[in-house]
């Protein structure tokens, strides 16, 4: 970003601020910030802060959807009860435990291969040739996609019948007949991940090729004299550089490959065999109406992305606890 | 082995070498943008064309562009999506600059602990605030209606921009603020006359990249509005029905696709660059 030089003039103008002065200004803007912060605090606080308190409260009650307004307190009785020799709620639901497994699965297998393919693409725009400032502009094209929009179209080239995907396979005589790739419970988790992977390897790529570019040429003239194979260059030089910011990417996609919705929602609907976390809590929400449960759901979502996201800012606290 | 031996396979390894990066080159370009290539080709056949794979567009066939757009409906949510990406933008913005300011130029206690927060909600799985927010909306008489989208869109784009916006407002000169401050400004003066001039180009990716999360938003928009008429595109989309749940139209479907699209793509091409920054001062710094 292009920032002016400052003038003489301004120089000048800081050299004769007075000390005394200044420690009332400072007062003085810290009570102007309070003020800045205050709308988008009140903002948040009902957006988020307030909504999730209501959710929280919600899972301990047997409301419903379609009335908010009456319910009775039942505790826990939404997360976990025994009942008449069994139990009862959303722990004790194997719904629930696939959808856990079936999230688990889709973020691991997902923002691996984001991030091998996506290291990959990084690699190749890190080199000079010809026509990469096009290739890059290309590589944002599937970022820039409505996750709605990348649904339809991969369940159109994945359509059973008519879909190019079979008819490509088919061709190369890869397979003997059609698969139903989003119905068969076998495939349809791996179609969800190969639109999720289609769809932010490209975020990954870009924040890989950023770390990429800020890496010290002097290292790898050094490897090229020493005559170091390429392979090993990466591996012992260039990946324990980038590490740091990888990890941060990482993270980020993890987070949100945990609440994901839509793209399983639109491919597959409520088929169990590829329901995530999120789908299971709006299931019960909204088409069952249940809300006390529903919630119960959404808070157990929320404890499992906090407790991350906690840790997270842990471990990167030193980032931004520092100067202004 | 001969000299010349030695450099015709000294000559042949490079052109193998070059074939290779070519290959690579190729299949990363294929593999980004040829799906969406593929649905612009669906979106200009009609009928039993549809059902024949082929990889060239070899006819330029509208009726389904027509059709799409003849859906009153549809063009209801166009103007739905983009009412409420815009408004959502100008919201985030103006709240989010203030912040900013005070985030990213101001020291005092309590900073830290507000930029966790706002870290921290733009972290929130969506579905964990539904049924709270969902009540919060029919209080506030918002239930099918766009505007309650742009009230809970908030929820992502607000801390989303709070947090670029104090990234690039940090890396600010301190000498502009002191001159500014010598001549007796308020702090409302300051962030309006000295500093949003010359965020210019921050703001510009923020808010493209905030407009992108709100007119790509599904959850929110599929349950807090009721009636086609109030929907957004996203949610259109995904309704789209044909006869029977497995003869969906799918020329339709990928002629709105491409509609909702090509604005997107063509404005995140114009300004790539920007975006690129934009993206990694909203991950990697932070």
């Amino acid at each position: 970003m292009a920032i002016p030089k400052s003038t003489p003039a301004v120089a000048a103008a800081a050299a004769i601020e007075q000390p005394r002065r200044r420690g009332r200004v400072s007062v003085q803007r810290v009570r102007a910030a309070w003020l800045f912060l205050i709308p988008m605090l009140v903002v948040l606080a009902a957006v988020a802060g307030w909504p999730l308190l209501r959710t929280i409260w919600f899972s301990m009650t047997d409301a419903s959807f379609s009335d908010l307004t009456t319910y009775s307190f039942i505790g826990l009785e939404n997360y976990l009860v025994y009942d008449n020799g069994a139990w009862y709620g959303v722990l004790a639901d194997p719904v629930w435990w696939q959808a856990v497994w079936n999230t688990l699965f889709f973020t691991v297998v997902s923002v691996g291969l984001e991030t091998i393919i996506g290291l990959a693409i990084a690699l190749t725009l890190n080199m000079q040739f010809r026509g990469r400032g096009w290739v890059r502009a290309a590589t944002l094209v599937p970022w820039a996609i409505p996750t709605i929009v990348s649904a339809k179209m991969w369940g159109w080239m994945l359509h059973d019948q008519f879909g190019m995907i079979n008819h490509l396979l088919l061709t190369l005589g890869l397979i003997d007949a059609p698969l139903n790739w989003t119905a068969n419970p076998e495939l349809s988790m791996w179609a969800v991940i190969m639109v999720d992977v289609w769809k932010t390897t490209p975020f990954m790529a870009l924040l890989a090729l950023a770390a990429l570019q800020m890496l010290p040429s002097d290292c790898y003239e050094a490897a090229k004299v020493d005559g170091v194979n390429p392979v090993k260059v990466f591996f012992r030089v260039t990946l324990p550089l980038i590490y740091p910011a990888l990890m941060v990417a990482i993270i980020f996609r993890v987070l949100d490959a945990l609440r994901v919705f839509d793209v399983i929602y639109v491919l597959t609907s409520n088929s169990r065999d590829t329901m995530s976390m999120s789908v299971y809590a709006r299931q019960q929400l909204v088409e069952f109406q249940d809300v006390g449960y529903g919630s119960a759901a959404s808070t157990v979502l929320f404890l499992i992305i906090a407790l991350l996201t906690i840790s997270y800012l842990y471990l990167g606290r030193k980032q931004f606890g520092g100067e202004a | 082995m001969s000299t010349q031996t030695f450099w015709t396979r000294r000559r042949a390894k490079r052109y193998i070498g070059k074939a290779a990066f070519f290959l690579l080159i190729v299949a990363i370009l294929l593999f980004t943008v040829f799906p969406f290539y593929y649905a612009i080709l669906t979106s200009f056949k009609s009928g039993s064309e549809l059902f024949e794979v082929d990889y060239w567009i070899s006819q330029f066939n509208v009726t389904n562009y027509a059709s799409v757009l003849d859906q009153e409906s549809f063009v209801d949510s166009i103007w739905n999506s983009i009412l409420v990406s815009s408004m959502t933008v100008l919201i985030a913005m103006l709240l989010g600059l203030t912040a900013a300011y005070a985030l990213g130029r101001v020291q005092f206690r309590g900073r830290a602990p507000i930029l966790m927060i706002v870290l921290g909600v733009s972290m929130f799985p969506q579905v964990a605030v539904l049924s709270g927010l969902f009540e919060v909306i029919r209080a506030m008489n918002l239930y099918n209606n766009p505007w309650s989208l742009v009230f809970s869109y908030t929820i992502f784009t607000l801390p989303f921009t709070v947090w670029v916006l104090t990234t690039f407002m940090r890396q600010l000169p301190k000498e502009l603020e002191e001159a500014a401050i010598v001549d007796g400004a308020s702090p409302v003066v300051t962030l309006f006359k000295v500093f949003v001039p010359l965020m210019g180009p921050a703001m510009a990716t923020t808010g493209l990249l905030a407009f992108i999360a709100a007119w790509n938003e599904f959850l929110f928009a599929l349950t807090f509005t009721l009636t086609n008429d109030q929907r957004t595109v996203p949610v259109a989309i995904a309704l789209i029905t044909g006869g029977s749940q497995h003869e969906l139209p799918w020329g339709h479907l990928m002629a709105a696709s491409v509609i909702v699209t090509v604005p997107l793509i063509v404005l995140v091409l114009i300004f790539q660059r920007r975006i690129v920054s934009g993206l990694t001062a909203g991950a990697v710094k932070g």
